[in-house]
Formats: structure tokens, C-alpha cells, sequence
């Protein structure tokens, strides 16, 4: 096994796929000089002269110049610097990316990854801090999709770039410097889109959550497994189209659903898996739904109260403890 | 100034027949959404004719245009067949978006017409985007072209891709559609500048402004800017002098202006008429009057036909809504 960063393996999947295709290049602010602020890029632009290119700080041209170069056969890798920019240029992936395909009859077909870091930061604040994967779940014609280690970040980012849809990736700040175990290149299983993976087996509840979400959520069942309650931890990975299939599967054998995530609770990812359960689920279910969330408030400066808005282990395995 | 000695008979005839056949397209449409055959919203092109057909002129088949929400006149001019575009307006699935764009989406990808827009202002990125493509990655000699009214040059959008474009002197052409009015609001009301082209220097790219009623002017402009943007030398941006003769959109009321003065625009301007004028003043006829007669009869047949196909198509089998939302 080889270990490295959940950074390392997003550079990784990068390299692959642009010496693979010369169609690939990457776009963004900070990423040719500087190898990004996370370090994602480091090093890339010098293995890859001319398909790294340093943006001017124009979130519309980044993400709208990024669709046409795809319309017309290029595969760029968009960079957001910050998810919280994407308001910047909303329309660029609402009217033009999610729609390009569709309303031309499927004329053309728009090969683009956007990639946004994400989520808090430890005193990052409001404006760069969230996690707004959910703006997009509501979107038809994006594919939405949030690794949550170094191994999926770079099969998913990897099956991002070869996908023929634009898929936006959510990658998690505090993940970047996190080493996870990686297979040898050859024993690597290439990432299906739309696919869950259910990472720890269990009969009494269903933990689903995605993202750094996954730490509160696997924590939980630990805390949970020392009082006999055992959980089943579904990452869920792609969050648009999500696997209901995996979820459904295992719903059925807990009945019980808990479901978890940095982003605000309220119109979140949550919601959505929520209402399905309710729909199709809903005889199958012993105890409500329970969902897990930041408070309705911005993301705040302060330690003591960004502690507070934030998912732990401990606040899930207790929630939990309350449906038996 | 436009030299007859330069202009073949067969290419002066092209552009009378590429303005008429958007003109009669147009009336046709016009027409036929008054009458509620034509559903959504539908943008007028009637008197700006000779833009999309002089900078059209200047493009190979595999040069791209992004175009805006009043886009047939773009797209008639790129070389879609009206038939396919007559079919897309009235929802049909053998339109050019198998009913699913409607008016202000049309496109024909495959002459490199990448689409109508219903977002003003939502082209530059496009277009900017395919041309950093074209030079950087694809390292092909093609150009872009992003057609952009007056109101549209006051989104952010524009800094943005002007910006990039000039930075990296890209093969894209900015061509302003100079038509006075922002929707319902006079241009100059809203804006400072009296020529959008003056914004080009703060770029430090060429701003033209020509007649947009002559195609023989818009051709030559494009075609300066088209060997400009081949030859690796960046970017132009080109304002066309026009005026918007119909309403924002097909059955605007127009409660903000004057129905006569803008007749007395259109009867000044017109430029169909303008061309038989230039014909026979200054062109030696070379495309006589009669000719033009002939293209006018050939394009009503051609014109009339495309209704009829349309007509006669059907709408989407409503089942397939789903298609095309994923390509994998």
C-alpha cells in the first residue's frame, strides 16, 4: 500500500489524465506559479508547460471560458479557488454548463470538471467556509460529486475528467493534508459515477454522509459500537445522481436513517435523501429520519462558535442513540 | 469604402440573398407568433440583417459564433438550413434542437453556430473560452465570434472576457449590435459612453464602429479583425450602427417609444433597400434591381417551405423528456 494526501492524489489523478489526453488543461487562479493555495497544483504546471494556466481573477470568464472550450472539444479542469466564489459565477454553471446539452437537442456535450474546495477552515469565516454542494443537487445537467479520502479523491477526480458531463468536485480543505492508504497504480478500480460505497457494515442504523461528513459519521459508529448499537456507514460520494440503490439496500436491512453533513441542514443533501426515504421508504423506517447539519446561520469566525456549528462523532452518536 | 471592383456578382448576391432570407424568416415568424402558432418568446432580427451577414461573410464553415436572444439572423447567416431552424421555433423534433431550445436557444453546432442565448451578456465567456481552446490546447487556426448588443455591454460579463482575450490575444471578435435600445431603455440613458467600441482602448485592443446597415462595411471590418485574430494578433472589437426596428420581443407593446419615428428609422435605414440603392448608385448594378426581385421570389418559395416542414413535423415524443439532460 502507498500512502499519501488526499492533495497528493488529486495532483496524482491530475497528471494521469493530462498525459493521457492532451485535451485535458486546467484553468484557475494561483495554480501555474503558486501549485494552488492548497497546494493541489504544485509542480503540475512545470510537468505539463502551457496546460496550466494562471487565470486573471474572473470567476464568470474561469467557469463561462471553461464551457465554451468544452463545446468545442477541449477538456478543461476549471478551478474555483474557494466553492464560495461560485455565487461570482452562478449563471456560467446554471444557464450555461447545466443547460448547453439539453436545450441544443444534444447537439454538443460539455466535458468540463469544476473544482471547488470547500467547507470550514478553522476560523475561515463566512465567505470561505461553505459547503454548498445542495445549490447544485437542484440542478439537472450537473453532476455533483464529493470525495471524502485520498484513494476516491483521485478515482473520482480521474472519472470526472473522463466523463463527457460536467461534473462539479467538492473537495473538503482539511481533507487536502489528510494521507489515507492508496493501492499500486495496478490494483487501482477505476470510479463509477453515481456509485456509493457502503465502508462499514452494520444491521441496527444507516449513517450516510459524504465529504469530511464521513469523519463525524464512521466516528459515530465507533462510539457507537462500544454500546452495541451497529452502524452502517454509507459514503455516499456522488451526490447528484446519488446511489438509492445502496442507501435503499441498506435501509432496508437497518430501518433506520441518519444522515450527516458539514453544509447547512436546512435545503440540504440530507433533505433530499430525507423526502426519498419518506416517498419510497417510509414502512421500512422504525424510528424518523434523522438528519444532521449546520445550524440555519452563517459559518462564524470565532472558535468557540465555529465549534459550535459543527458536526462531531459525538453529536451524531448521540442523536442516534435516541431512535433505538 | 466599398469597391465594386473587389466583389464577385455571385458574392454581392449571396449577401442580398443571406439578408433577405433572415428578413422574410423573420415576417414569417412574426406573423406566425402574433397569431399564437409560436410558443415562449421570440426576439426580432428585422433591420439589423447586414451585421450577421457581413461578419458571416468572414468565416470559414468551422469558425464559431456564439449569438445572443435575438439569434435567427445569426444563425440564417452561419448557413442553418431554415427548414431545420422554421421547425425548432415552432417546437418540433426535427428543429435543429429537436424542440428542446426553442427560439432563444437555437444552434447549429455543426457549422459552428454554438448557440443563441437567453442570458444577455451570456456569450463573451463562451466565445472567449472556445477561442482559448482553439489556440492552446486545440492549436487549430479557427476564430470565435461573439455577437453582443448595447445593452449586453454593460454586464460584468464583458470585462471578464474582453480582459482574458486581450491578455492572451486570443482569436475572438467582439461584434456590438449598436441597436439604441437595452430591452425598453434608450442605450444612452444607461450608459455614458457614446461608442462602445471606445471601451476597446481600455483593453488596448482595435474598436471599430461601421455602418451595420451596409454588409459590404461589416464584411470588410470583419474581415481585417478574422485575419487580425488568425494571425495570432488578438482580439477586435467591431460596433455596428443599427437600430432596433421591431419591439425587445415579438408583441412588445412598445409603450417607451415612438411607432412613427422608428418607421422613419427603418424607411431611412432599411438595409434591403439600402442595397439595391448602393446597386445602382455606386455598384455599377451589379446585382441589378431585377435580380434581387428573383432572390426576393426565390427566398418567399424557400421561406414557405420551411413553414410547411415544420408544419408538417411532429412534436417530441413526450417520453424523451429526459434526454439529453446526460451524455454518459
Amino acid at each position: 500500500m502507498r500512502k499519501m494526501t488526499f492533495a497528493q492524489a488529486t495532483l496524482e489523478a491530475m497528471a494521469e489524465e493530462m498525459k493521457k489526453d492532451d485535451k485535458v488543461y486546467v484553468i484557475g487562479e494561483d495554480i501555474a506559479r503558486q501549485g494552488g493555495v492548497f497546494g493541489q497544483f504544485k509542480g503540475l504546471s512545470q510537468e505539463f508547460p502551457g496546460r496550466v494556466i494562471d487565470s486573471p481573477i474572473s470567476e464568470t470568464f474561469i467557469i463561462g471560458g471553461g464551457v465554451g472550450a468544452a463545446m468545442v472539444g477541449a477538456r478543461p479542469v476549471v478551478d474555483m479557488h474557494f466553492a464560495d466564489f461560485v455565487g461570482v459565477c452562478m449563471d456560467e454553471i446554471l444557464n450555461q454548463m447545466a443547460k448547453a446539452r439539453y436545450m441544443f437537442g444534444g447537439q454538443t456535450k460539455v466535458p468540463l470538471t469544476m473544482r471547488a474546495p470547500d467547507g470550514m477552515t478553522f476560523g475561515g469565516a463566512a465567505q470561505h467556509s461553505q459547503s454548498l454542494e445542495a445549490f447544485f443537487i437542484h440542478i439537472p445537467g450537473v453532476v455533483v460529486v464529493t470525495p471524502s479520502n485520498p484513494y476516491d479523491a483521485k478515482m473520482v477526480l480521474k472519472a470526472s475528467i473522463e466523463s463527457d458531463d460536467p461534473v462539479l468536485y467538492f473537495e473538503n480543505k482539511i481533507l487536502y493534508k489528510e494521507k489515507g492508504e492508496m493501492p499500486e497504480l495496478e490494483d487501482e478500480e477505476p470510479y463509477t459515477i453515481g456509485k456509493a460505497k457502503v465502508v462499514r457494515p452494520g444491521k441496527d442504523v444507516t449513517i450516510v454522509s459524504y465529504s469530511i461528513g464521513m469523519k463525524a459519521a464512521k466516528g459515530a459508529a465507533e462510539l457507537l459500537a462500544k454500546e452495541g448499537i451497529e452502524a452502517e456507514v454509507i459514503d455516499l460520494i456522488t451526490l447528484s445522481p446519488w446511489d438509492r440503490e445502496t442507501v435503499f439496500e441498506s435501509v432496508k436491512k437497518t430501518h433506520r436513517l441518519c444522515v450527516c453533513h458539514e453544509a447547512v441542514k436546512q435545503g440540504g443533501v440530507g433533505a433530499e435523501i430525507a423526502a426519498v426515504a419518506a416517498e419510497e421508504l417510509l414502512m421500512e423506517l422504525d424510528a424518523p429520519v434523522l438528519r444532521f447539519g449546520a445550524p440555519f446561520c452563517p459559518i462564524p469566525f470565532a472558535k468557540s462558535l465555529e465549534d459550535m456549528v459543527r458536526i462531531t462523532p459525538e453529536k451524531v452518536a448521540e442523536g442516534i442513540k435516541g431512535m433505538f | 469604402m466599398p469597391n465594386n471592383a473587389v466583389y464577385t456578382k455571385e458574392f454581392a448576391a449571396k449577401l442580398y440573398e443571406t439578408m433577405c432570407t433572415i428578413r422574410k424568416f423573420e415576417e414569417c415568424v412574426k406573423h406566425d407568433f402574433l397569431a399564437g402558432e409560436i410558443p415562449g418568446f421570440t426576439h426580432s432580427y428585422i433591420g439589423e440583417e447586414a451585421i450577421a451577414t457581413g461578419v458571416c461573410a468572414a468565416l470559414r464553415d468551422d469558425d464559431v459564433i456564439e449569438s445572443t436572444h435575438r439569434g435567427h439572423g445569426h444563425c440564417v447567416a452561419k448557413g442553418a438550413d431554415v427548414n431545420r431552424m422554421m421547425a425548432e421555433i415552432f417546437g418540433k423534433e426535427t428543429g435543429l434542437c429537436k424542440g428542446r431550445g426553442g427560439s432563444m436557444h437555437i444552434a447549429d453546432f455543426s457549422i459552428g453556430m454554438l448557440g443563441a442565448n437567453g442570458v444577455v451578456g451570456g456569450g463573451y465567456n463562451l466565445a472567449t473560452g472556445a477561442a482559448l481552446a482553439f489556440k492552446n490546447v486545440l492549436k487549430t487556426d479557427q476564430v470565435a465570434v461573439v455577437f453582443f448588443g448595447d445593452g449586453a455591454s454593460n454586464r460584468g460579463t464583458f470585462h471578464e472576457a474582453m480582459n482574458a482575450a486581450s491578455a492572451w490575444k486570443l482569436p475572438v471578435i467582439f461584434v456590438n449590435e449598436m441597436n439604441c435600445w437595452a430591452s425598453t431603455t434608450p442605450y444612452r440613458t444607461t450608459c455614458n459612453v457614446e461608442n462602445i467600441s471606445d471601451r476597446a482602448a481600455g483593453y488596448h485592443i482595435p474598436g471599430v464602429v461601421v455602418n451595420g446597415q451596409d454588409p459590404f462595411a461589416v464584411y470588410e471590418a470583419a474581415k481585417a479583425a478574422v485575419e487580425r485574430a488568425r494571425a495570432g494578433e488578438g482580439p477586435t472589437m467591431i460596433e455596428c450602427k443599427t437600430y432596433r426596428i421591431e419591439g425587445h420581443f415579438v408583441g412588445d407593446p412598445e409603450l417607451y417609444r415612438s411607432k412613427e419615428e422608428t418607421m422613419k428609422i427603418f424607411h431611412d435605414t432599411d438595409p434591403l433597400k439600402k442595397f439595391r440603392e448602393k446597386m445602382a448608385e455606386s455598384m455599377n448594378d451589379l446585382v441589378t434591381s431585377a435580380e434581387c426581385d428573383e432572390i426576393d421570389a426565390k427566398v418567399d418559395a424557400k421561406i414557405k417551405a420551411a413553414k410547411e416542414f415544420a408544419m408538417a413535423s411532429k412534436q417530441p415524443d413526450a417520453s424523451e423528456y429526459m434526454k439529453f439532460v446526460y451524455a454518459d
